[in-house]
Formats: structure tokens, C-alpha cells, sequence
């Protein structure tokens, strides 16, 4: 690795391995981020992971985006690190259709399992093959997804001094 | 209500039953232990050294419902929380208060949000709010005393 970068040789190994996978690769201030298709997921990960030169062994974090109102709406990132080789990859994966989401990587970091029941809890990604999605930070009974953009954002109106009797009103007081 | 100048030689002392038993109890107010979030710190140090809360028979925190009198709601309420609460404040035996701490706990504060509620009244009955975020001690101490005012402001019908 004396006179390739890492991202060049992410870029390499994945591109030579799965020929058309990769979207596109940026770099932003040192960090290596690679666009791959929501398909080859789990081979690229299991590539990474399983490489000498790679040696990904660390899932870190799975993240959420959603981008309303672009198409497609959500993508999620895998920000996957190197403990031997002490280096970050950034794998992207756009999602057009939540409902439709990508692949479980439980198979490949058993962590994922964990991070992806998070994921679909606040953003309602669903993973193909993770039977484990339920609810992990809310109520087990709740409705929706709240990190999602269209989700609103209070559910109760500010009282002021001017609306104060109109929300006194209807605010659900607790009896004894 | 000085004893002292009611009692004369007679070693009798004549009063209303209300006054006795309200007496009674603000003297012996156990809170219990219900720091959620920053308003917690505040409320320790009303309890330690410095302002020392068992001037006020005060004399500890209980973390027990089943020991305690006053709940003390210090810090935002989350949904996932609410129900907790309400359980805890159900095995709390009568007679109970709620004191109401700080910003979050009486009104949702600056979490106008999905996961915070918007005032613990509207889970439990509250009985006093302290304003602040957080209250100083001394506020704390001032809803206690206004608890205190309330309760010797009860009457026998109010205890049914």
C-alpha cells in the first residue's frame, strides 16, 4: 500500500472483483465513501471483509439518510473500519423503495443484525432477511417512523399567553 | 400554634384533628427518587449538605414508591418513560403529592418533539411546578414550602 491510496484501492479491489457495482466513489476530506448498488451489497461486504489487503473486520455503524424530496429518497451507510490495517471505508447504498430494502449483513458482522433493528425503528428501512425488525427506542405500540422528514416534528401546539386557555382546553390532564 | 401557650398546668393540649394529622405530615414528607435528567443534580444538592433538605423532614430519597410521599419529577419525561412513571406513582401509597421540577417536567421545555412529553401532568396529577432549567436548590426548597402550605391547607374531606 506504499503508492496507492485507500481509496484507490477499495476503488480497485471492488471494481475488480464486481465489475459494475460501484456507482461512483468520493472523497471528501479523507474519507473514502463507495456508491454501490443496493444488489451487490452483500458481496462487496463480504469481499471486504475477507480480503487479505482489505481485512475489514469492523462494522462501526449502520446510518440512515433520507433525502426528501429526491429519488431516491433514502440511502444507508455503512461505515466499516479495519482494525489490522487501521483504515475506514464508507459503503453507500441508495434505497428507492423502504419496503424493498437492502440485504441483511448479520451473515457477514453479526452486529448488523442490532444496528439494522435501529435503522428500521427511526427511519423504517427495511433488510431483506433480518427477521429480528421491531421496535428497539420506542414503544412497542408506536406509530410511524419519526426520523423520517415527513414525519411531524411536535404533537402539541406551544402555549402561550395568547392560546393559553385554547390549549388548556384540550390538554389530556392526568386524573388521580 | 405555639404548644406551649395552650398547654398550661393541665398537661392536655386541645386541637383540631385536621391541624394534627396535616401537621404530621409535612413534617414527615419522604420524596421519592425520580431524577431523569439534569434537574437531578439540582435536586441532590438540595438534598445534601449545602441545603440540606431534611431541615424540612426531608431526612432522604427513597427510591422505593412504597416509602415515599412526594414524587419529585426532575427532567424530561419520554414516551417510552410515561408509562413507568404512572406505574411508579400508582404503587405509591396514599396520601401522595407531585412536585413537578423544572421546565421539562412541566411543560415539555425546549423538547417540543415527538419523544418528550409535554408536561408530566399530563400523566400524573401535579400538585406543584418549580420553574428553572434547571431550578436552583432554593427554588426547589420554595415548591417544597408551597407543597407545605398546601397540605396544611387540607381538609378531612379532601383525605377520603
Amino acid at each position: 500500500m506504499s503508492d496507492v491510496t485507500t481509496g484507490e484501492l477499495f476503488y480497485q479491489k471492488v471494481n475488480q472483483a464486481f465489475p459494475g457495482a460501484i456507482d461512483r466513489a468520493v472523497e471528501f476530506r479523507g474519507e473514502h465513501t463507495l456508491v454501490i448498488r443496493q444488489a451487490s451489497l452483500k458481496d462487496v461486504c463480504l469481499l471486504l471483509r475477507d480480503n487479505e489487503e482489505l481485512a475489514c473486520n469492523l462494522l462501526e455503524d449502520i446510518v440512515a439518510d433520507d433525502m426528501l424530496p429526491e429519488f431516491p429518497r433514502f440511502a444507508v451507510n455503512y461505515h466499516i473500519y479495519s482494525i489490522p490495517k487501521n483504515h475506514y471505508i464508507r459503503i453507500r447504498v441508495p434505497v428507492e423503495d423502504p419496503d424493498d430494502g437492502p440485504e441483511t449483513l448479520a451473515a457477514v458482522w453479526p452486529i448488523a443484525s442490532w444496528l439494522e433493528i435501529e435503522v428500521w425503528d427511526l427511519m423504517g428501512i427495511t433488510f431483506k432477511g433480518n427477521d429480528q425488525l421491531r421496535r428497539l427506542f420506542l414503544p412497542e405500540d408506536w406509530q410511524g417512523h419519526p426520523l423520517r422528514k415527513d414525519y411531524p416534528l411536535g404533537y402539541e401546539e406551544v402555549q402561550f399567553s395568547f392560546n393559553w386557555q385554547a390549549i388548556d382546553a384540550k390538554k389530556p390532564y392526568a386524573k388521580d | 400554634m405555639g404548644v406551649e401557650q395552650k398547654l398550661g398546668n393541665m398537661g392536655v393540649v386541645t386541637t383540631r384533628l385536621e391541624d394534627l394529622v396535616n401537621w404530621g405530615r409535612t413534617n414527615s414528607m419522604w420524596p421519592m427518587l425520580f431524577g431523569l435528567a439534569c434537574c437531578a443534580i439540582e435536586m441532590m444538592s438540595m438534598q445534601a449538605a449545602h441545603y440540606d433538605a431534611s431541615r424540612f423532614g426531608m431526612e432522604l430519597m427513597r427510591p422505593s414508591p412504597r416509602q415515599s410521599d412526594v414524587m419529585i419529577v426532575a427532567g424530561r419525561v419520554s414516551r417510552k418513560m410515561a408509562p413507568v412513571l404512572r406505574r411508579l406513582y400508582d404503587q405509591m401509597s396514599e396520601p401522595k403529592w407531585v412536585i413537578s421540577m423544572g421546565d421539562c417536567a412541566s411543560c415539555g421545555g425546549v423538547f417540543n418533539n415527538y419523544a418528550i412529553v409535554q408536561g408530566v401532568d399530563e400523566i400524573v396529577p401535579v400538585d406543584v411546578y418549580v420553574a428553572g432549567c434547571p431550578p436552583r436548590p432554593e427554588a426547589l426548597i420554595d415548591g417544597i414550602m408551597t407543597l407545605h402550605e398546601k397540605v396544611r391547607g387540607e381538609g378531612m374531606k379532601d383525605w377520603a
